[in-house]
């Protein structure tokens, strides 16, 4: 039997003109989320988007849980605008709930002026039929544990949980952008927060075989597998990294190592949104965490950039990155301990605060533009498909 | 390319002939044991052939012989089967530092349970010391727990004697982890009250193995169920993973001293090359050739198939990924420790220095290799420490 769900969306409501095109893209992404599902139907009203879809309702729910853009999910149920039916919604919506030892009030809503009651008669004999029927509820005006709302409008609706979504904006109504994935704890979590801002992401992985193992490969792909979950399907692209790193370690002097090669990484994923058409760079730097991210550190990456670099976790401390990544699902799998080649290359005393003349000298020993043709030589794209 | 498979202690390839038997099992002979009829009698009979390869190798009764799932379960099964079934008679249990984790952990979780642990350390070359045992034993020691050959290192340890030093403690059971071991070397069981052997680290199937229990020895069994395995180990037989591993263990024991032989040589070629033709190199665990030992095959003191070298300043990891670019698998430490981040504990036992430890690759050998492969891989090593040592850091050790 199809289920019916009261989507609640935040920002997008502020939105003037630009509104429906906002809509749109979250009714899109709705319908993406829920593929799989049998007789999903969308409907848009004034302020509201009304969810149908076949399916146990935690199932439908976890989905939109992950869509950008909304903000609460409400379980509905729906009646005839008849007084008896209303009362019956009401009661099987309190029954999804543990209702028992709780508190409640109805609250009822009536934009459809042709129903013969006035909205506080209809929430008092709703009330009254819920203490009849249900055991262990009491009735609480001010402060109730749980909100019984009825709603009367060309058709009529109870619901009374809200489900919080990720809120944000619905993905891709703000372009695109290239994503630096590590393998870390924190480039995914920076990559969820652009997506959240409804930037679709395509990300990069910078992969240096011997020195990193093939299975931080992978690690990096499950890392995706979980954003997908949240953007549906994407394309990671694979950046044989090792003969450039080789290049930089052989003449590079040891100390600005790391310098040199975020620039190249810079540059590199430049030529990659290019391809793509993105417009920005995306990762998951927080300032005064390592060497390479000092304040020098980072003008001297943002130096060779001609697209904005984006640090969403910029200001964040570990520990509040390290929740987030919890909470969005990566967490585990970025623990896992497959070095990457940062930590393979990281010299005894990398240079905290690289001054720009020393950079520019030592880059002087490069064909710099031959080495991003060397890196963008061999770039593998993987189909990251969206498992659940 | 050309294939040098180098990780034979991690697992082995699956001979052709074992194969094959076991997919004749599989689609032929697919009865279960317990049945009257005659589909089980003809697996029953399987059952009782691989039971006898098995009873045949070790030089022990068939009843002795208990399938298990493989090494993991038969130490399991020993370690804890023991430890609860002789509670009444003392609390004290002793095993060394460099056992394989399903010896460790076993015993770790004895330890939360209220039982006595002593591990015993091992020297430089990464063998236990008879006297520390002497030592350590006392009248409620119930249990001692020492592999035949070490994993990692391929040390032989003295099973022998700590088989006669235990001998005059009535209550005290001798359990031994062969898994290294067998099919690879001649054993001596005499004064071995347990052994753990496993399928697939001698050309059989994985998740297959045995425990050997000596005739007088009573364990608790760790599942309950239909009662198979002589009550030790329920649970319907895995039909086509048993036939594999007595086929397998019947092959090995056949072969073991040409086999044998032809490892010995192998190692010796990779060791000698290794250590003369690639600079900063080191040796871990027994060297036959300065010990003086070892030519003598019935009693060798290190293993024919496991050789571990530290290559200073190339950092294992990284050298196993440039030589699998080569067709070229080994391993670092052991295939189970090396997934988790930390040192191998066999190398800290015998206090190797973290250096050392970091550039620490494990060769094990098989005898369908061939001194060409061998020599392939000397040549790609040569060239790709090189080229590693280039670009690794110097590191603070810590």
């Amino acid at each position: 039997m199809s289920n019916m769900y009261l989507i609640s969306f935040g920002e997008i409501a502020l939105k003037g003109e630009n509104r429906p095109f906002f809509e749109r893209i979250l009714i899109q992404r709705m319908k993406q989320a829920l593929k799989g599902f049998d007789n999903v139907r969308i409907q848009k009203t004034h302020g509201r988007i009304y969810c149908f879809a076949d399916g146990a309702r935690e199932d439908v729910i976890s989905r939109l849980k992950k869509v950008f853009g909304i903000v609460a999910i409400s379980p509905a149920y729906p009646c005839e605008l008849e007084m008896n039916s209303i009362k019956e919604a009401a009661l099987r919506a309190v029954k999804e709930v543990d209702y028992r030892g709780k508190t409640f009030k109805v609250e009822t809503r009536r934009p459809n002026k042709s129903f013969p009651l006035k909205s506080p008669d209809v929430s008092r004999e709703v009330g009254a039929y819920l203490l009849k029927n249900l055991e262990g509820l009491k009735v609480d005006v001010h402060h109730p544990d749980i909100e019984v709302d009825v709603e009367i409008r060309e058709r009529g609706f109870v619901y009374c949980r809200r489900i919080p979504g990720p809120g944000g904006l619905p993905l891709g109504c703000n372009g695109r952008a290239v994503l630096l994935l590590s393998g870390g704890i924190d480039s995914p979590v920076a990559g969820y927060m652009m997506m959240k801002r409804g930037v679709e992401i395509e990300p990069v992985y910078f992969h240096s075989f011997p020195f990193t193992s093939d299975r931080a490969k992978e690690k990096v792909i499950e890392l995706c597998k979980i954003l997908a979950e949240y953007s549906g399907n994407m394309r990671l692209h694979v950046v044989n990294f090792t003969d450039v790193l080789k290049e930089l370690g052989q003449k590079g002097p040891d100390e600005l190592l790391t310098i040199l090669m975020r620039r190249m990484m810079v540059r590199i994923s430049q030529e990659i949104a290019a391809r793509v058409g993105a417009k920005a760079l995306v990762t998951g730097e927080s300032v005064g965490q390592v060497a390479s991210q000092t304040m020098e550190a980072l003008s001297a990456t943002d130096e060779v950039a001609r697209m904005p670099i984006f640090r969403p976790v910029i200001g964040f401390d570990k520990v509040e990155i390290m929740e987030l990544a919890k909470k969005i699902g990566t967490y585990d799998i970025s623990i896992e301990p497959y070095a990457d080649c940062c930590t393979v290359f990281v010299p005894e005393h990398p240079r905290t605060r690289p001054e720009l003349d020393d950079v520019h000298e030592a880059e002087e020993k490069f064909d710099i533009e031959e080495l991003v043709r060397m890196g963008m030589r061999d770039v593998e794209l993987v189909d990251i498909k969206k498992v659940v | 390319m050309r294939e040098v498979y180098l990780d034979n202690s991690a697992t082995t390839k699956v001979s052709d002939r074992v194969a094959q038997f076991m997919y004749e099992v599989m689609t032929e002979y697919y009865g279960n044991p317990s049945s009257l009829h005659r589909k089980g009698i003809e697996a029953e009979k399987l059952l009782r052939e691989a039971r006898e390869n098995i009873a045949r190798a070790l030089g022990v009764k068939p009843r002795e012989i208990y399938f298990t799932s493989g090494g993991t379960e038969s130490n399991n099964l020993a370690i804890k089967g023991t430890a609860y079934s002789m509670r009444k008679q003392g609390n004290h249990l002793i095993t060394t530092t460099i056992e394989h984790p399903s010896v460790l952990e076993a015993f770790r979780q004895l330890e939360k349970e209220g039982f006595c642990v002593t591990y015993l350390g091992v020297d430089s070359r990464g063998v236990i010391n008879i006297g520390a045992l002497q030592k350590a034993l006392r009248p409620d020691t119930i249990l001692v727990s020492i592999m035949y050959i070490n994993n990692e290192v391929g040390s032989i340890q003295p099973i022998k004697e700590v088989a006669s030093c235990i001998r005059r403690n009535k209550n005290t059971v001798f359990h031994v982890d062969a898994v290294q071991a067998f099919g690879k070397i001649p054993m001596e069981i005499e004064g071995i009250d347990l052994l753990s052997i496993s399928g697939h680290k001698i050309y059989g199937p994985k998740g297959t193995g045995a425990l050997f229990i000596r005739e007088k020895v009573r364990i608790t069994p760790l599942f309950n169920g239909g009662g198979q395995e002589q009550n030790i180990r329920s649970g319907t037989e895995n039909m086509p993973g048993i036939a594999g591993l007595g086929a397998a263990a019947k092959e090995a024991f056949e072969n073991m001293h040409s086999w044998g032989k032809t490892m010995k040589d192998l190692k010796k070629r990779l060791k000698d090359r290794i250590l003369a033709e690639i600079p900063d190199t080191v040796l871990n665990g027994p060297d036959a050739d300065e010990d003086g030992s070892c030519q003598d095959l019935d009693a060798p003191d290190e293993a024919p198939h496991i050789l571990n070298v530290s290559f200073l300043g190339a950092r294992g990891e990284i050298l196993l990924h440039a030589l699998e670019s080569h067709g070229i698998y080994v391993s670092t430490g052991s295939a189970c420790s090396s997934h988790k981040e930390g040192k191998s504990h066999v190398l800290s036992a015998m206090g190797k220095s973290n250096e050392e430890i970091d550039g620490a690759i494990r060769f094990s050998l098989s005898p369908f290799l061939t001194i060409e492969d061998i020599d392939y891989t000397v040549d790609v090593l040569k060239k790709e420490v090189e080229e590693i040592r280039k670009f690794v850091r110097k590191q603070t050790w810590r």
